[in-house]
């Protein structure tokens, strides 16, 4: 289930009326690796992922997704499983009826072979799967979004803050099943002001700011650079660098 | 997936949860508890039924577009959500338009048909004057729905498209007839029928109205402009005209509604 070239993006510009929000982004994303966004507010990084969502046209540049420009149409999007920030779903809808929701709309021709549940299991929902989502809380929503983006065992995973709102022993296993993922060929996207997270998930990490790269290596690479162990200092001490 | 199956499995699911929300069994009993309270009261007097319009006429326009706008912006991070699966925009569009009308417009059928139903008004006459409340009732939601969205769609901040939702019911339900009124006090001297014809065709709810009191035969209750365009067309023109402009306001609130969605960067 690896893509050979999952995402690529070239010369990515967006504004919103005056403000430009990408400059030029070139990036590109690959199999079994794990990149985290990072940036300070404003810096792009929901734009960027946006963009490769399709939620925002981009202005110039392109983005391929498996090889083919997005541009070509929806289907892409079968490869891409999306957690977001914040997982709002109907109030009277169940997590089970969410469940045959993505089944259907995703369309699987091989049926239900290829879908993966154990999540369920992993993040203790039994339980609440049957509840509608009013009486349910933040936590428990956002587990369920995360169990619906893996569930189709897609190439590629966009998290956007996959563990905000998460109790510690979900928030762990989630962690490990993201990394089972990447084990398994995945290419995953996420942002996090966890820093923590990054560092036990991220093996790659791009820093924007104003709308352009401006350190795009391993973790380890950045640490060399900036001089500092952790990784809060050293993206602390990268953006004191970009004001300076 | 076509355009036409992704929006039928959406509104399923849509069904699904209006199936089991609160808002529609309370929508449906409203009606059924107007319809009842008039009917039990008068009968199938005109005098009734004139009344049930006009509550009809008031209520209808302000569920659609207030309950429309702030159920979009309460589903906005789902719509985002649906955004990111494989599905087309326009038949993602249709099936959370459909989703969210159609469960609206059968639970206003169901409210003012039973109380008909059991008080035995289902006389010819009845029929086709029940008929003709429900199918412009339909209208009414659908283009208030269609408007609700595009405001939804074209304002990100809430506060904004909600407040702008109820300035519309109110200027179009309550304040349209006065301001004709005092425009035609002021230039009364003028030979302006034409002129009031032309913004009785911008006022979906007076519309509805002329067309239903047409059918009622109740021309008093016109209102000022309504009077001025039946005299001018005749009730038969007047109908057909009036029906017309009417569908106009059904397909341009959605037509641009669609178009903003298409476009929208969420």
């Amino acid at each position: 289930m690896h893509l050979m070239q999952p995402i690529r993006i070239q010369d990515l510009y967006k504004a919103f009326g005056p403000v430009d929000v990408l400059n030029g982004v070139d990036l590109a994303f690959h199999p079994s690796e794990t990149t985290a966004i990072v940036g300070p507010n404003g810096a792009g990084k929901t734009t960027l992922i946006k963009c490769i969502l399709g939620l925002t046209h981009a202005d110039t540049g392109s983005i391929d997704v498996a090889g083919r420009s997005i541009a070509e149409g929806v289907a892409y999007r079968n490869q891409i499983g999306y957690m977001p920030q914040h997982a709002h779903f109907p109030e009277n809808l169940t997590g089970r009826q969410m469940i045959a929701m993505v089944r259907s709309l995703r369309g699987s021709a091989e049926g239900d072979a290829d879908i993966d549940l154990s999540l369920i299991r992993t993040l203790r929902l039994e339980a609440d799967l049957d509840k509608p989502f009013r009486v349910l809380s933040g936590g428990t929503r956002q587990k369920i979004s995360a169990l619906l983006a893996f569930m189709v065992h897609p190439p590629i995973l966009i998290l956007d803050e996959p563990t905000a709102g998460l109790d510690p022993i979900s928030s762990a296993a989630l962690k490990d099943h993201i990394h089972q993922r990447r084990a398994e060929g995945a290419c995953v996207v996420l942002t996090s002001h966890v820093l923590a997270d990054l560092e036990e998930l991220a093996d790659r990490v791009v820093f924007l700011l104003d709308g352009l790269i401006r350190f795009d290596g391993e973790l380890g690479e950045l640490r060399t650079l900036t001089g500092e162990r952790r990784l809060e200092r050293a993206i602390a001490t990268l953006l004191e660098g970009e004001a300076a | 997936m076509n355009i036409a199956t992704s929006t039928l499995r959406i509104v399923r699911f849509q069904f699904q949860d209006a199936l089991s929300s609160r808002w529609l069994l309370v929508h449906t009993l409203i009606y059924l508890l107007i319809a009842e309270g008039l009917l039990m009261s008068t009968g199938f007097t005109d005098k009734a039924l004139v009344s049930l319009i006009n509550v009809v006429l008031l209520l209808l326009p302000l569920v659609a577009l207030l309950f429309g706008v702030i159920h979009q912006y309460n589903n906005r991070d789902y719509t985002i959500w649906m955004l990111t699966q494989p599905l087309q925009r326009p038949g993602l569009f249709a099936g959370l338009y459909l989703g969210l009308t159609v469960p609206m417009l059968l639970s206003f059928c169901v409210g003012i048909t039973l109380p008909f139903l059991w008080h035995g008004g289902l006389a010819d006459v009845q029929v086709s004057r029940l008929l003709t409340l429900l199918g412009l009732g339909a209208a009414l939601t659908l283009s208030g729905v269609g408007v609700s969205s595009a405001l939804a769609i074209r304002f990100p901040d809430r506060v904004r498209g909600i407040g702008l939702a109820l300035v519309l019911w109110l200027v179009y339900a309550l304040l349209f007839d006065g301001l004709i009124l005092m425009g035609v006090s002021a230039l009364g001297n003028w030979p302006i029928e034409k002129a009031l014809i032309g913004a009785m065709l911008l006022n979906p709810i007076d519309l509805s109205r002329l067309i239903l009191l047409q059918t009622f035969d109740a021309a008093a209750m016109l209102g000022y402009t309504g009077a001025v365009f039946s005299r001018f067309f005749g009730s038969g023109w007047g109908v057909v005209i009036a029906s017309g402009a009417l569908v106009f306001w059904v397909a341009a609130p959605l037509w641009v509604a669609n178009r903003l969605f298409q476009k929208q960067d969420f």
